[in-house]
């Protein structure tokens, strides 16, 4: 039963800091576009560069998760 | 519900050529790369005698697409234009692999090799290999070209030099090199690799109607995926290509000329 539990916890607590990351960057982002909606688009680079860096550490787990059950 | 999904990690070795092991997904990029080379190709050659052609326009809007990215982040026109051909070549390179990798036939169609039965095709950037190379060519790129711009000696102060905290900044930048190693080849790899992995066990579950939005997730993923490398890329080397002396020069003669 470990086996199975394993990966599950490391995908499970591996996703949950970088969804709440990504959720509170993007928050952040539409006040800052609601504020200045001229500089909307350099905001908008910004956010998707920081949510890529944020979802790589999803990633991380993931792969870790995935070797972990297939390996 | 006992359906046996065959996943494998590392891709498998089709055959040995002198000794290196050709993989299946190695096989995938040399077809990816024909057909990039092929289109493009036949794009510019077609641009030239009909300036109206569809699909010249349609490759030529995908450039503009891009060389606009790249001027959102170097607003130096000139500047933006010399990195193009870097930047798109790894933007369509990461794209059409990763939606090669989707076609039916990609992981389906198995060949028997020497170590028992493997498929003929798999996606060029489920391997660990592909990917790792393209973040070593990134950032590699990042440094040749921050030395052609600004000079070895300039490009190396950055890193080394004499005050005691400097240098371990440099240090730290360093090691931060080697991790973005790490974290380009890792987050492709991942992205890419689950697309695959969640793909294969869903067709497995439910083969008739289900996999259909995985199939529509995985094509933006790959998209948004090359995307990030792209724009990665692109905004690391705008900050190695940047001269950052001139801000400090400009600045100390601006506060004296108030002062």
């Amino acid at each position: 039963m470990l086996k199975v539990l394993i990966p599950g916890l490391t995908i499970i607590l591996g996703g949950a800091m970088p969804a709440f990351a990504i959720g509170w960057m993007g928050s952040h982002a539409m006040d800052a576009i609601g504020r200045n909606p001229e500089a909307a688009g350099k905001l908008q680079t910004v956010l998707i560069l920081v949510v890529a860096f944020a979802e790589a550490i999803a990633i991380y787990s993931l792969v870790i998760a995935l070797i972990l059950k297939f390996v | 519900m006992t359906a046996a999904v065959h996943i494998s990690l590392a891709a498998e070795p089709l055959f040995h050529l002198f000794g290196v092991p050709v993989n299946n997904s190695l096989i995938t990029a040399i077809v990816g790369s024909l057909v990039i080379m092929t289109l493009f190709i036949m794009a510019a050659k077609r641009v030239t005698f009909n300036p109206k052609s569809k699909f010249a326009n349609t490759i030529e809007t995908i450039c503009e697409m891009i060389i606009d990215l790249i001027e959102q982040v170097i607003p130096d026109r000139e500047k933006a234009r010399r990195y193009f051909p870097f930047l798109m070549t790894i933007f369509i390179f990461i794209v059409v692999n990763n939606w090669l990798g989707l076609l039916p036939g990609v992981g389906s169609i198995t060949v028997k090799t020497a170590e028992g039965v493997a498929p003929l095709f798999r996606g060029a950037n489920a391997d660990l290999n592909t990917t790792l190379a393209l973040a070593i060519i990134s950032v590699v790129m990042t440094h040749i070209y921050a030395a052609r711009e600004l000079g070895v000696a300039t490009h190396l102060k950055k890193y080394f030099s004499s005050n005691p905290i400097m240098t371990f900044v440099g240090l730290l930048e360093i090691v931060g090199e080697f991790s973005k190693v790490i974290s380009f080849s890792f987050r492709l790899f991942g992205n890419i690799f689950a697309g695959e992995v969640l793909l294969a066990v869903i067709a497995a579950l439910m083969p008739v109607l289900a996999p259909l939005p995985f199939f529509g997730l995985e094509l933006f993923v790959g998209l948004v995926q090359a995307l990030v490398f792209t724009m990665l890329t692109l905004v690391f080397l705008a900050i190695a290509t940047s001269d950052h002396s001139e801000y400090n020069h400009g600045e100390a003669s601006g506060t004296h000329g108030h002062a």
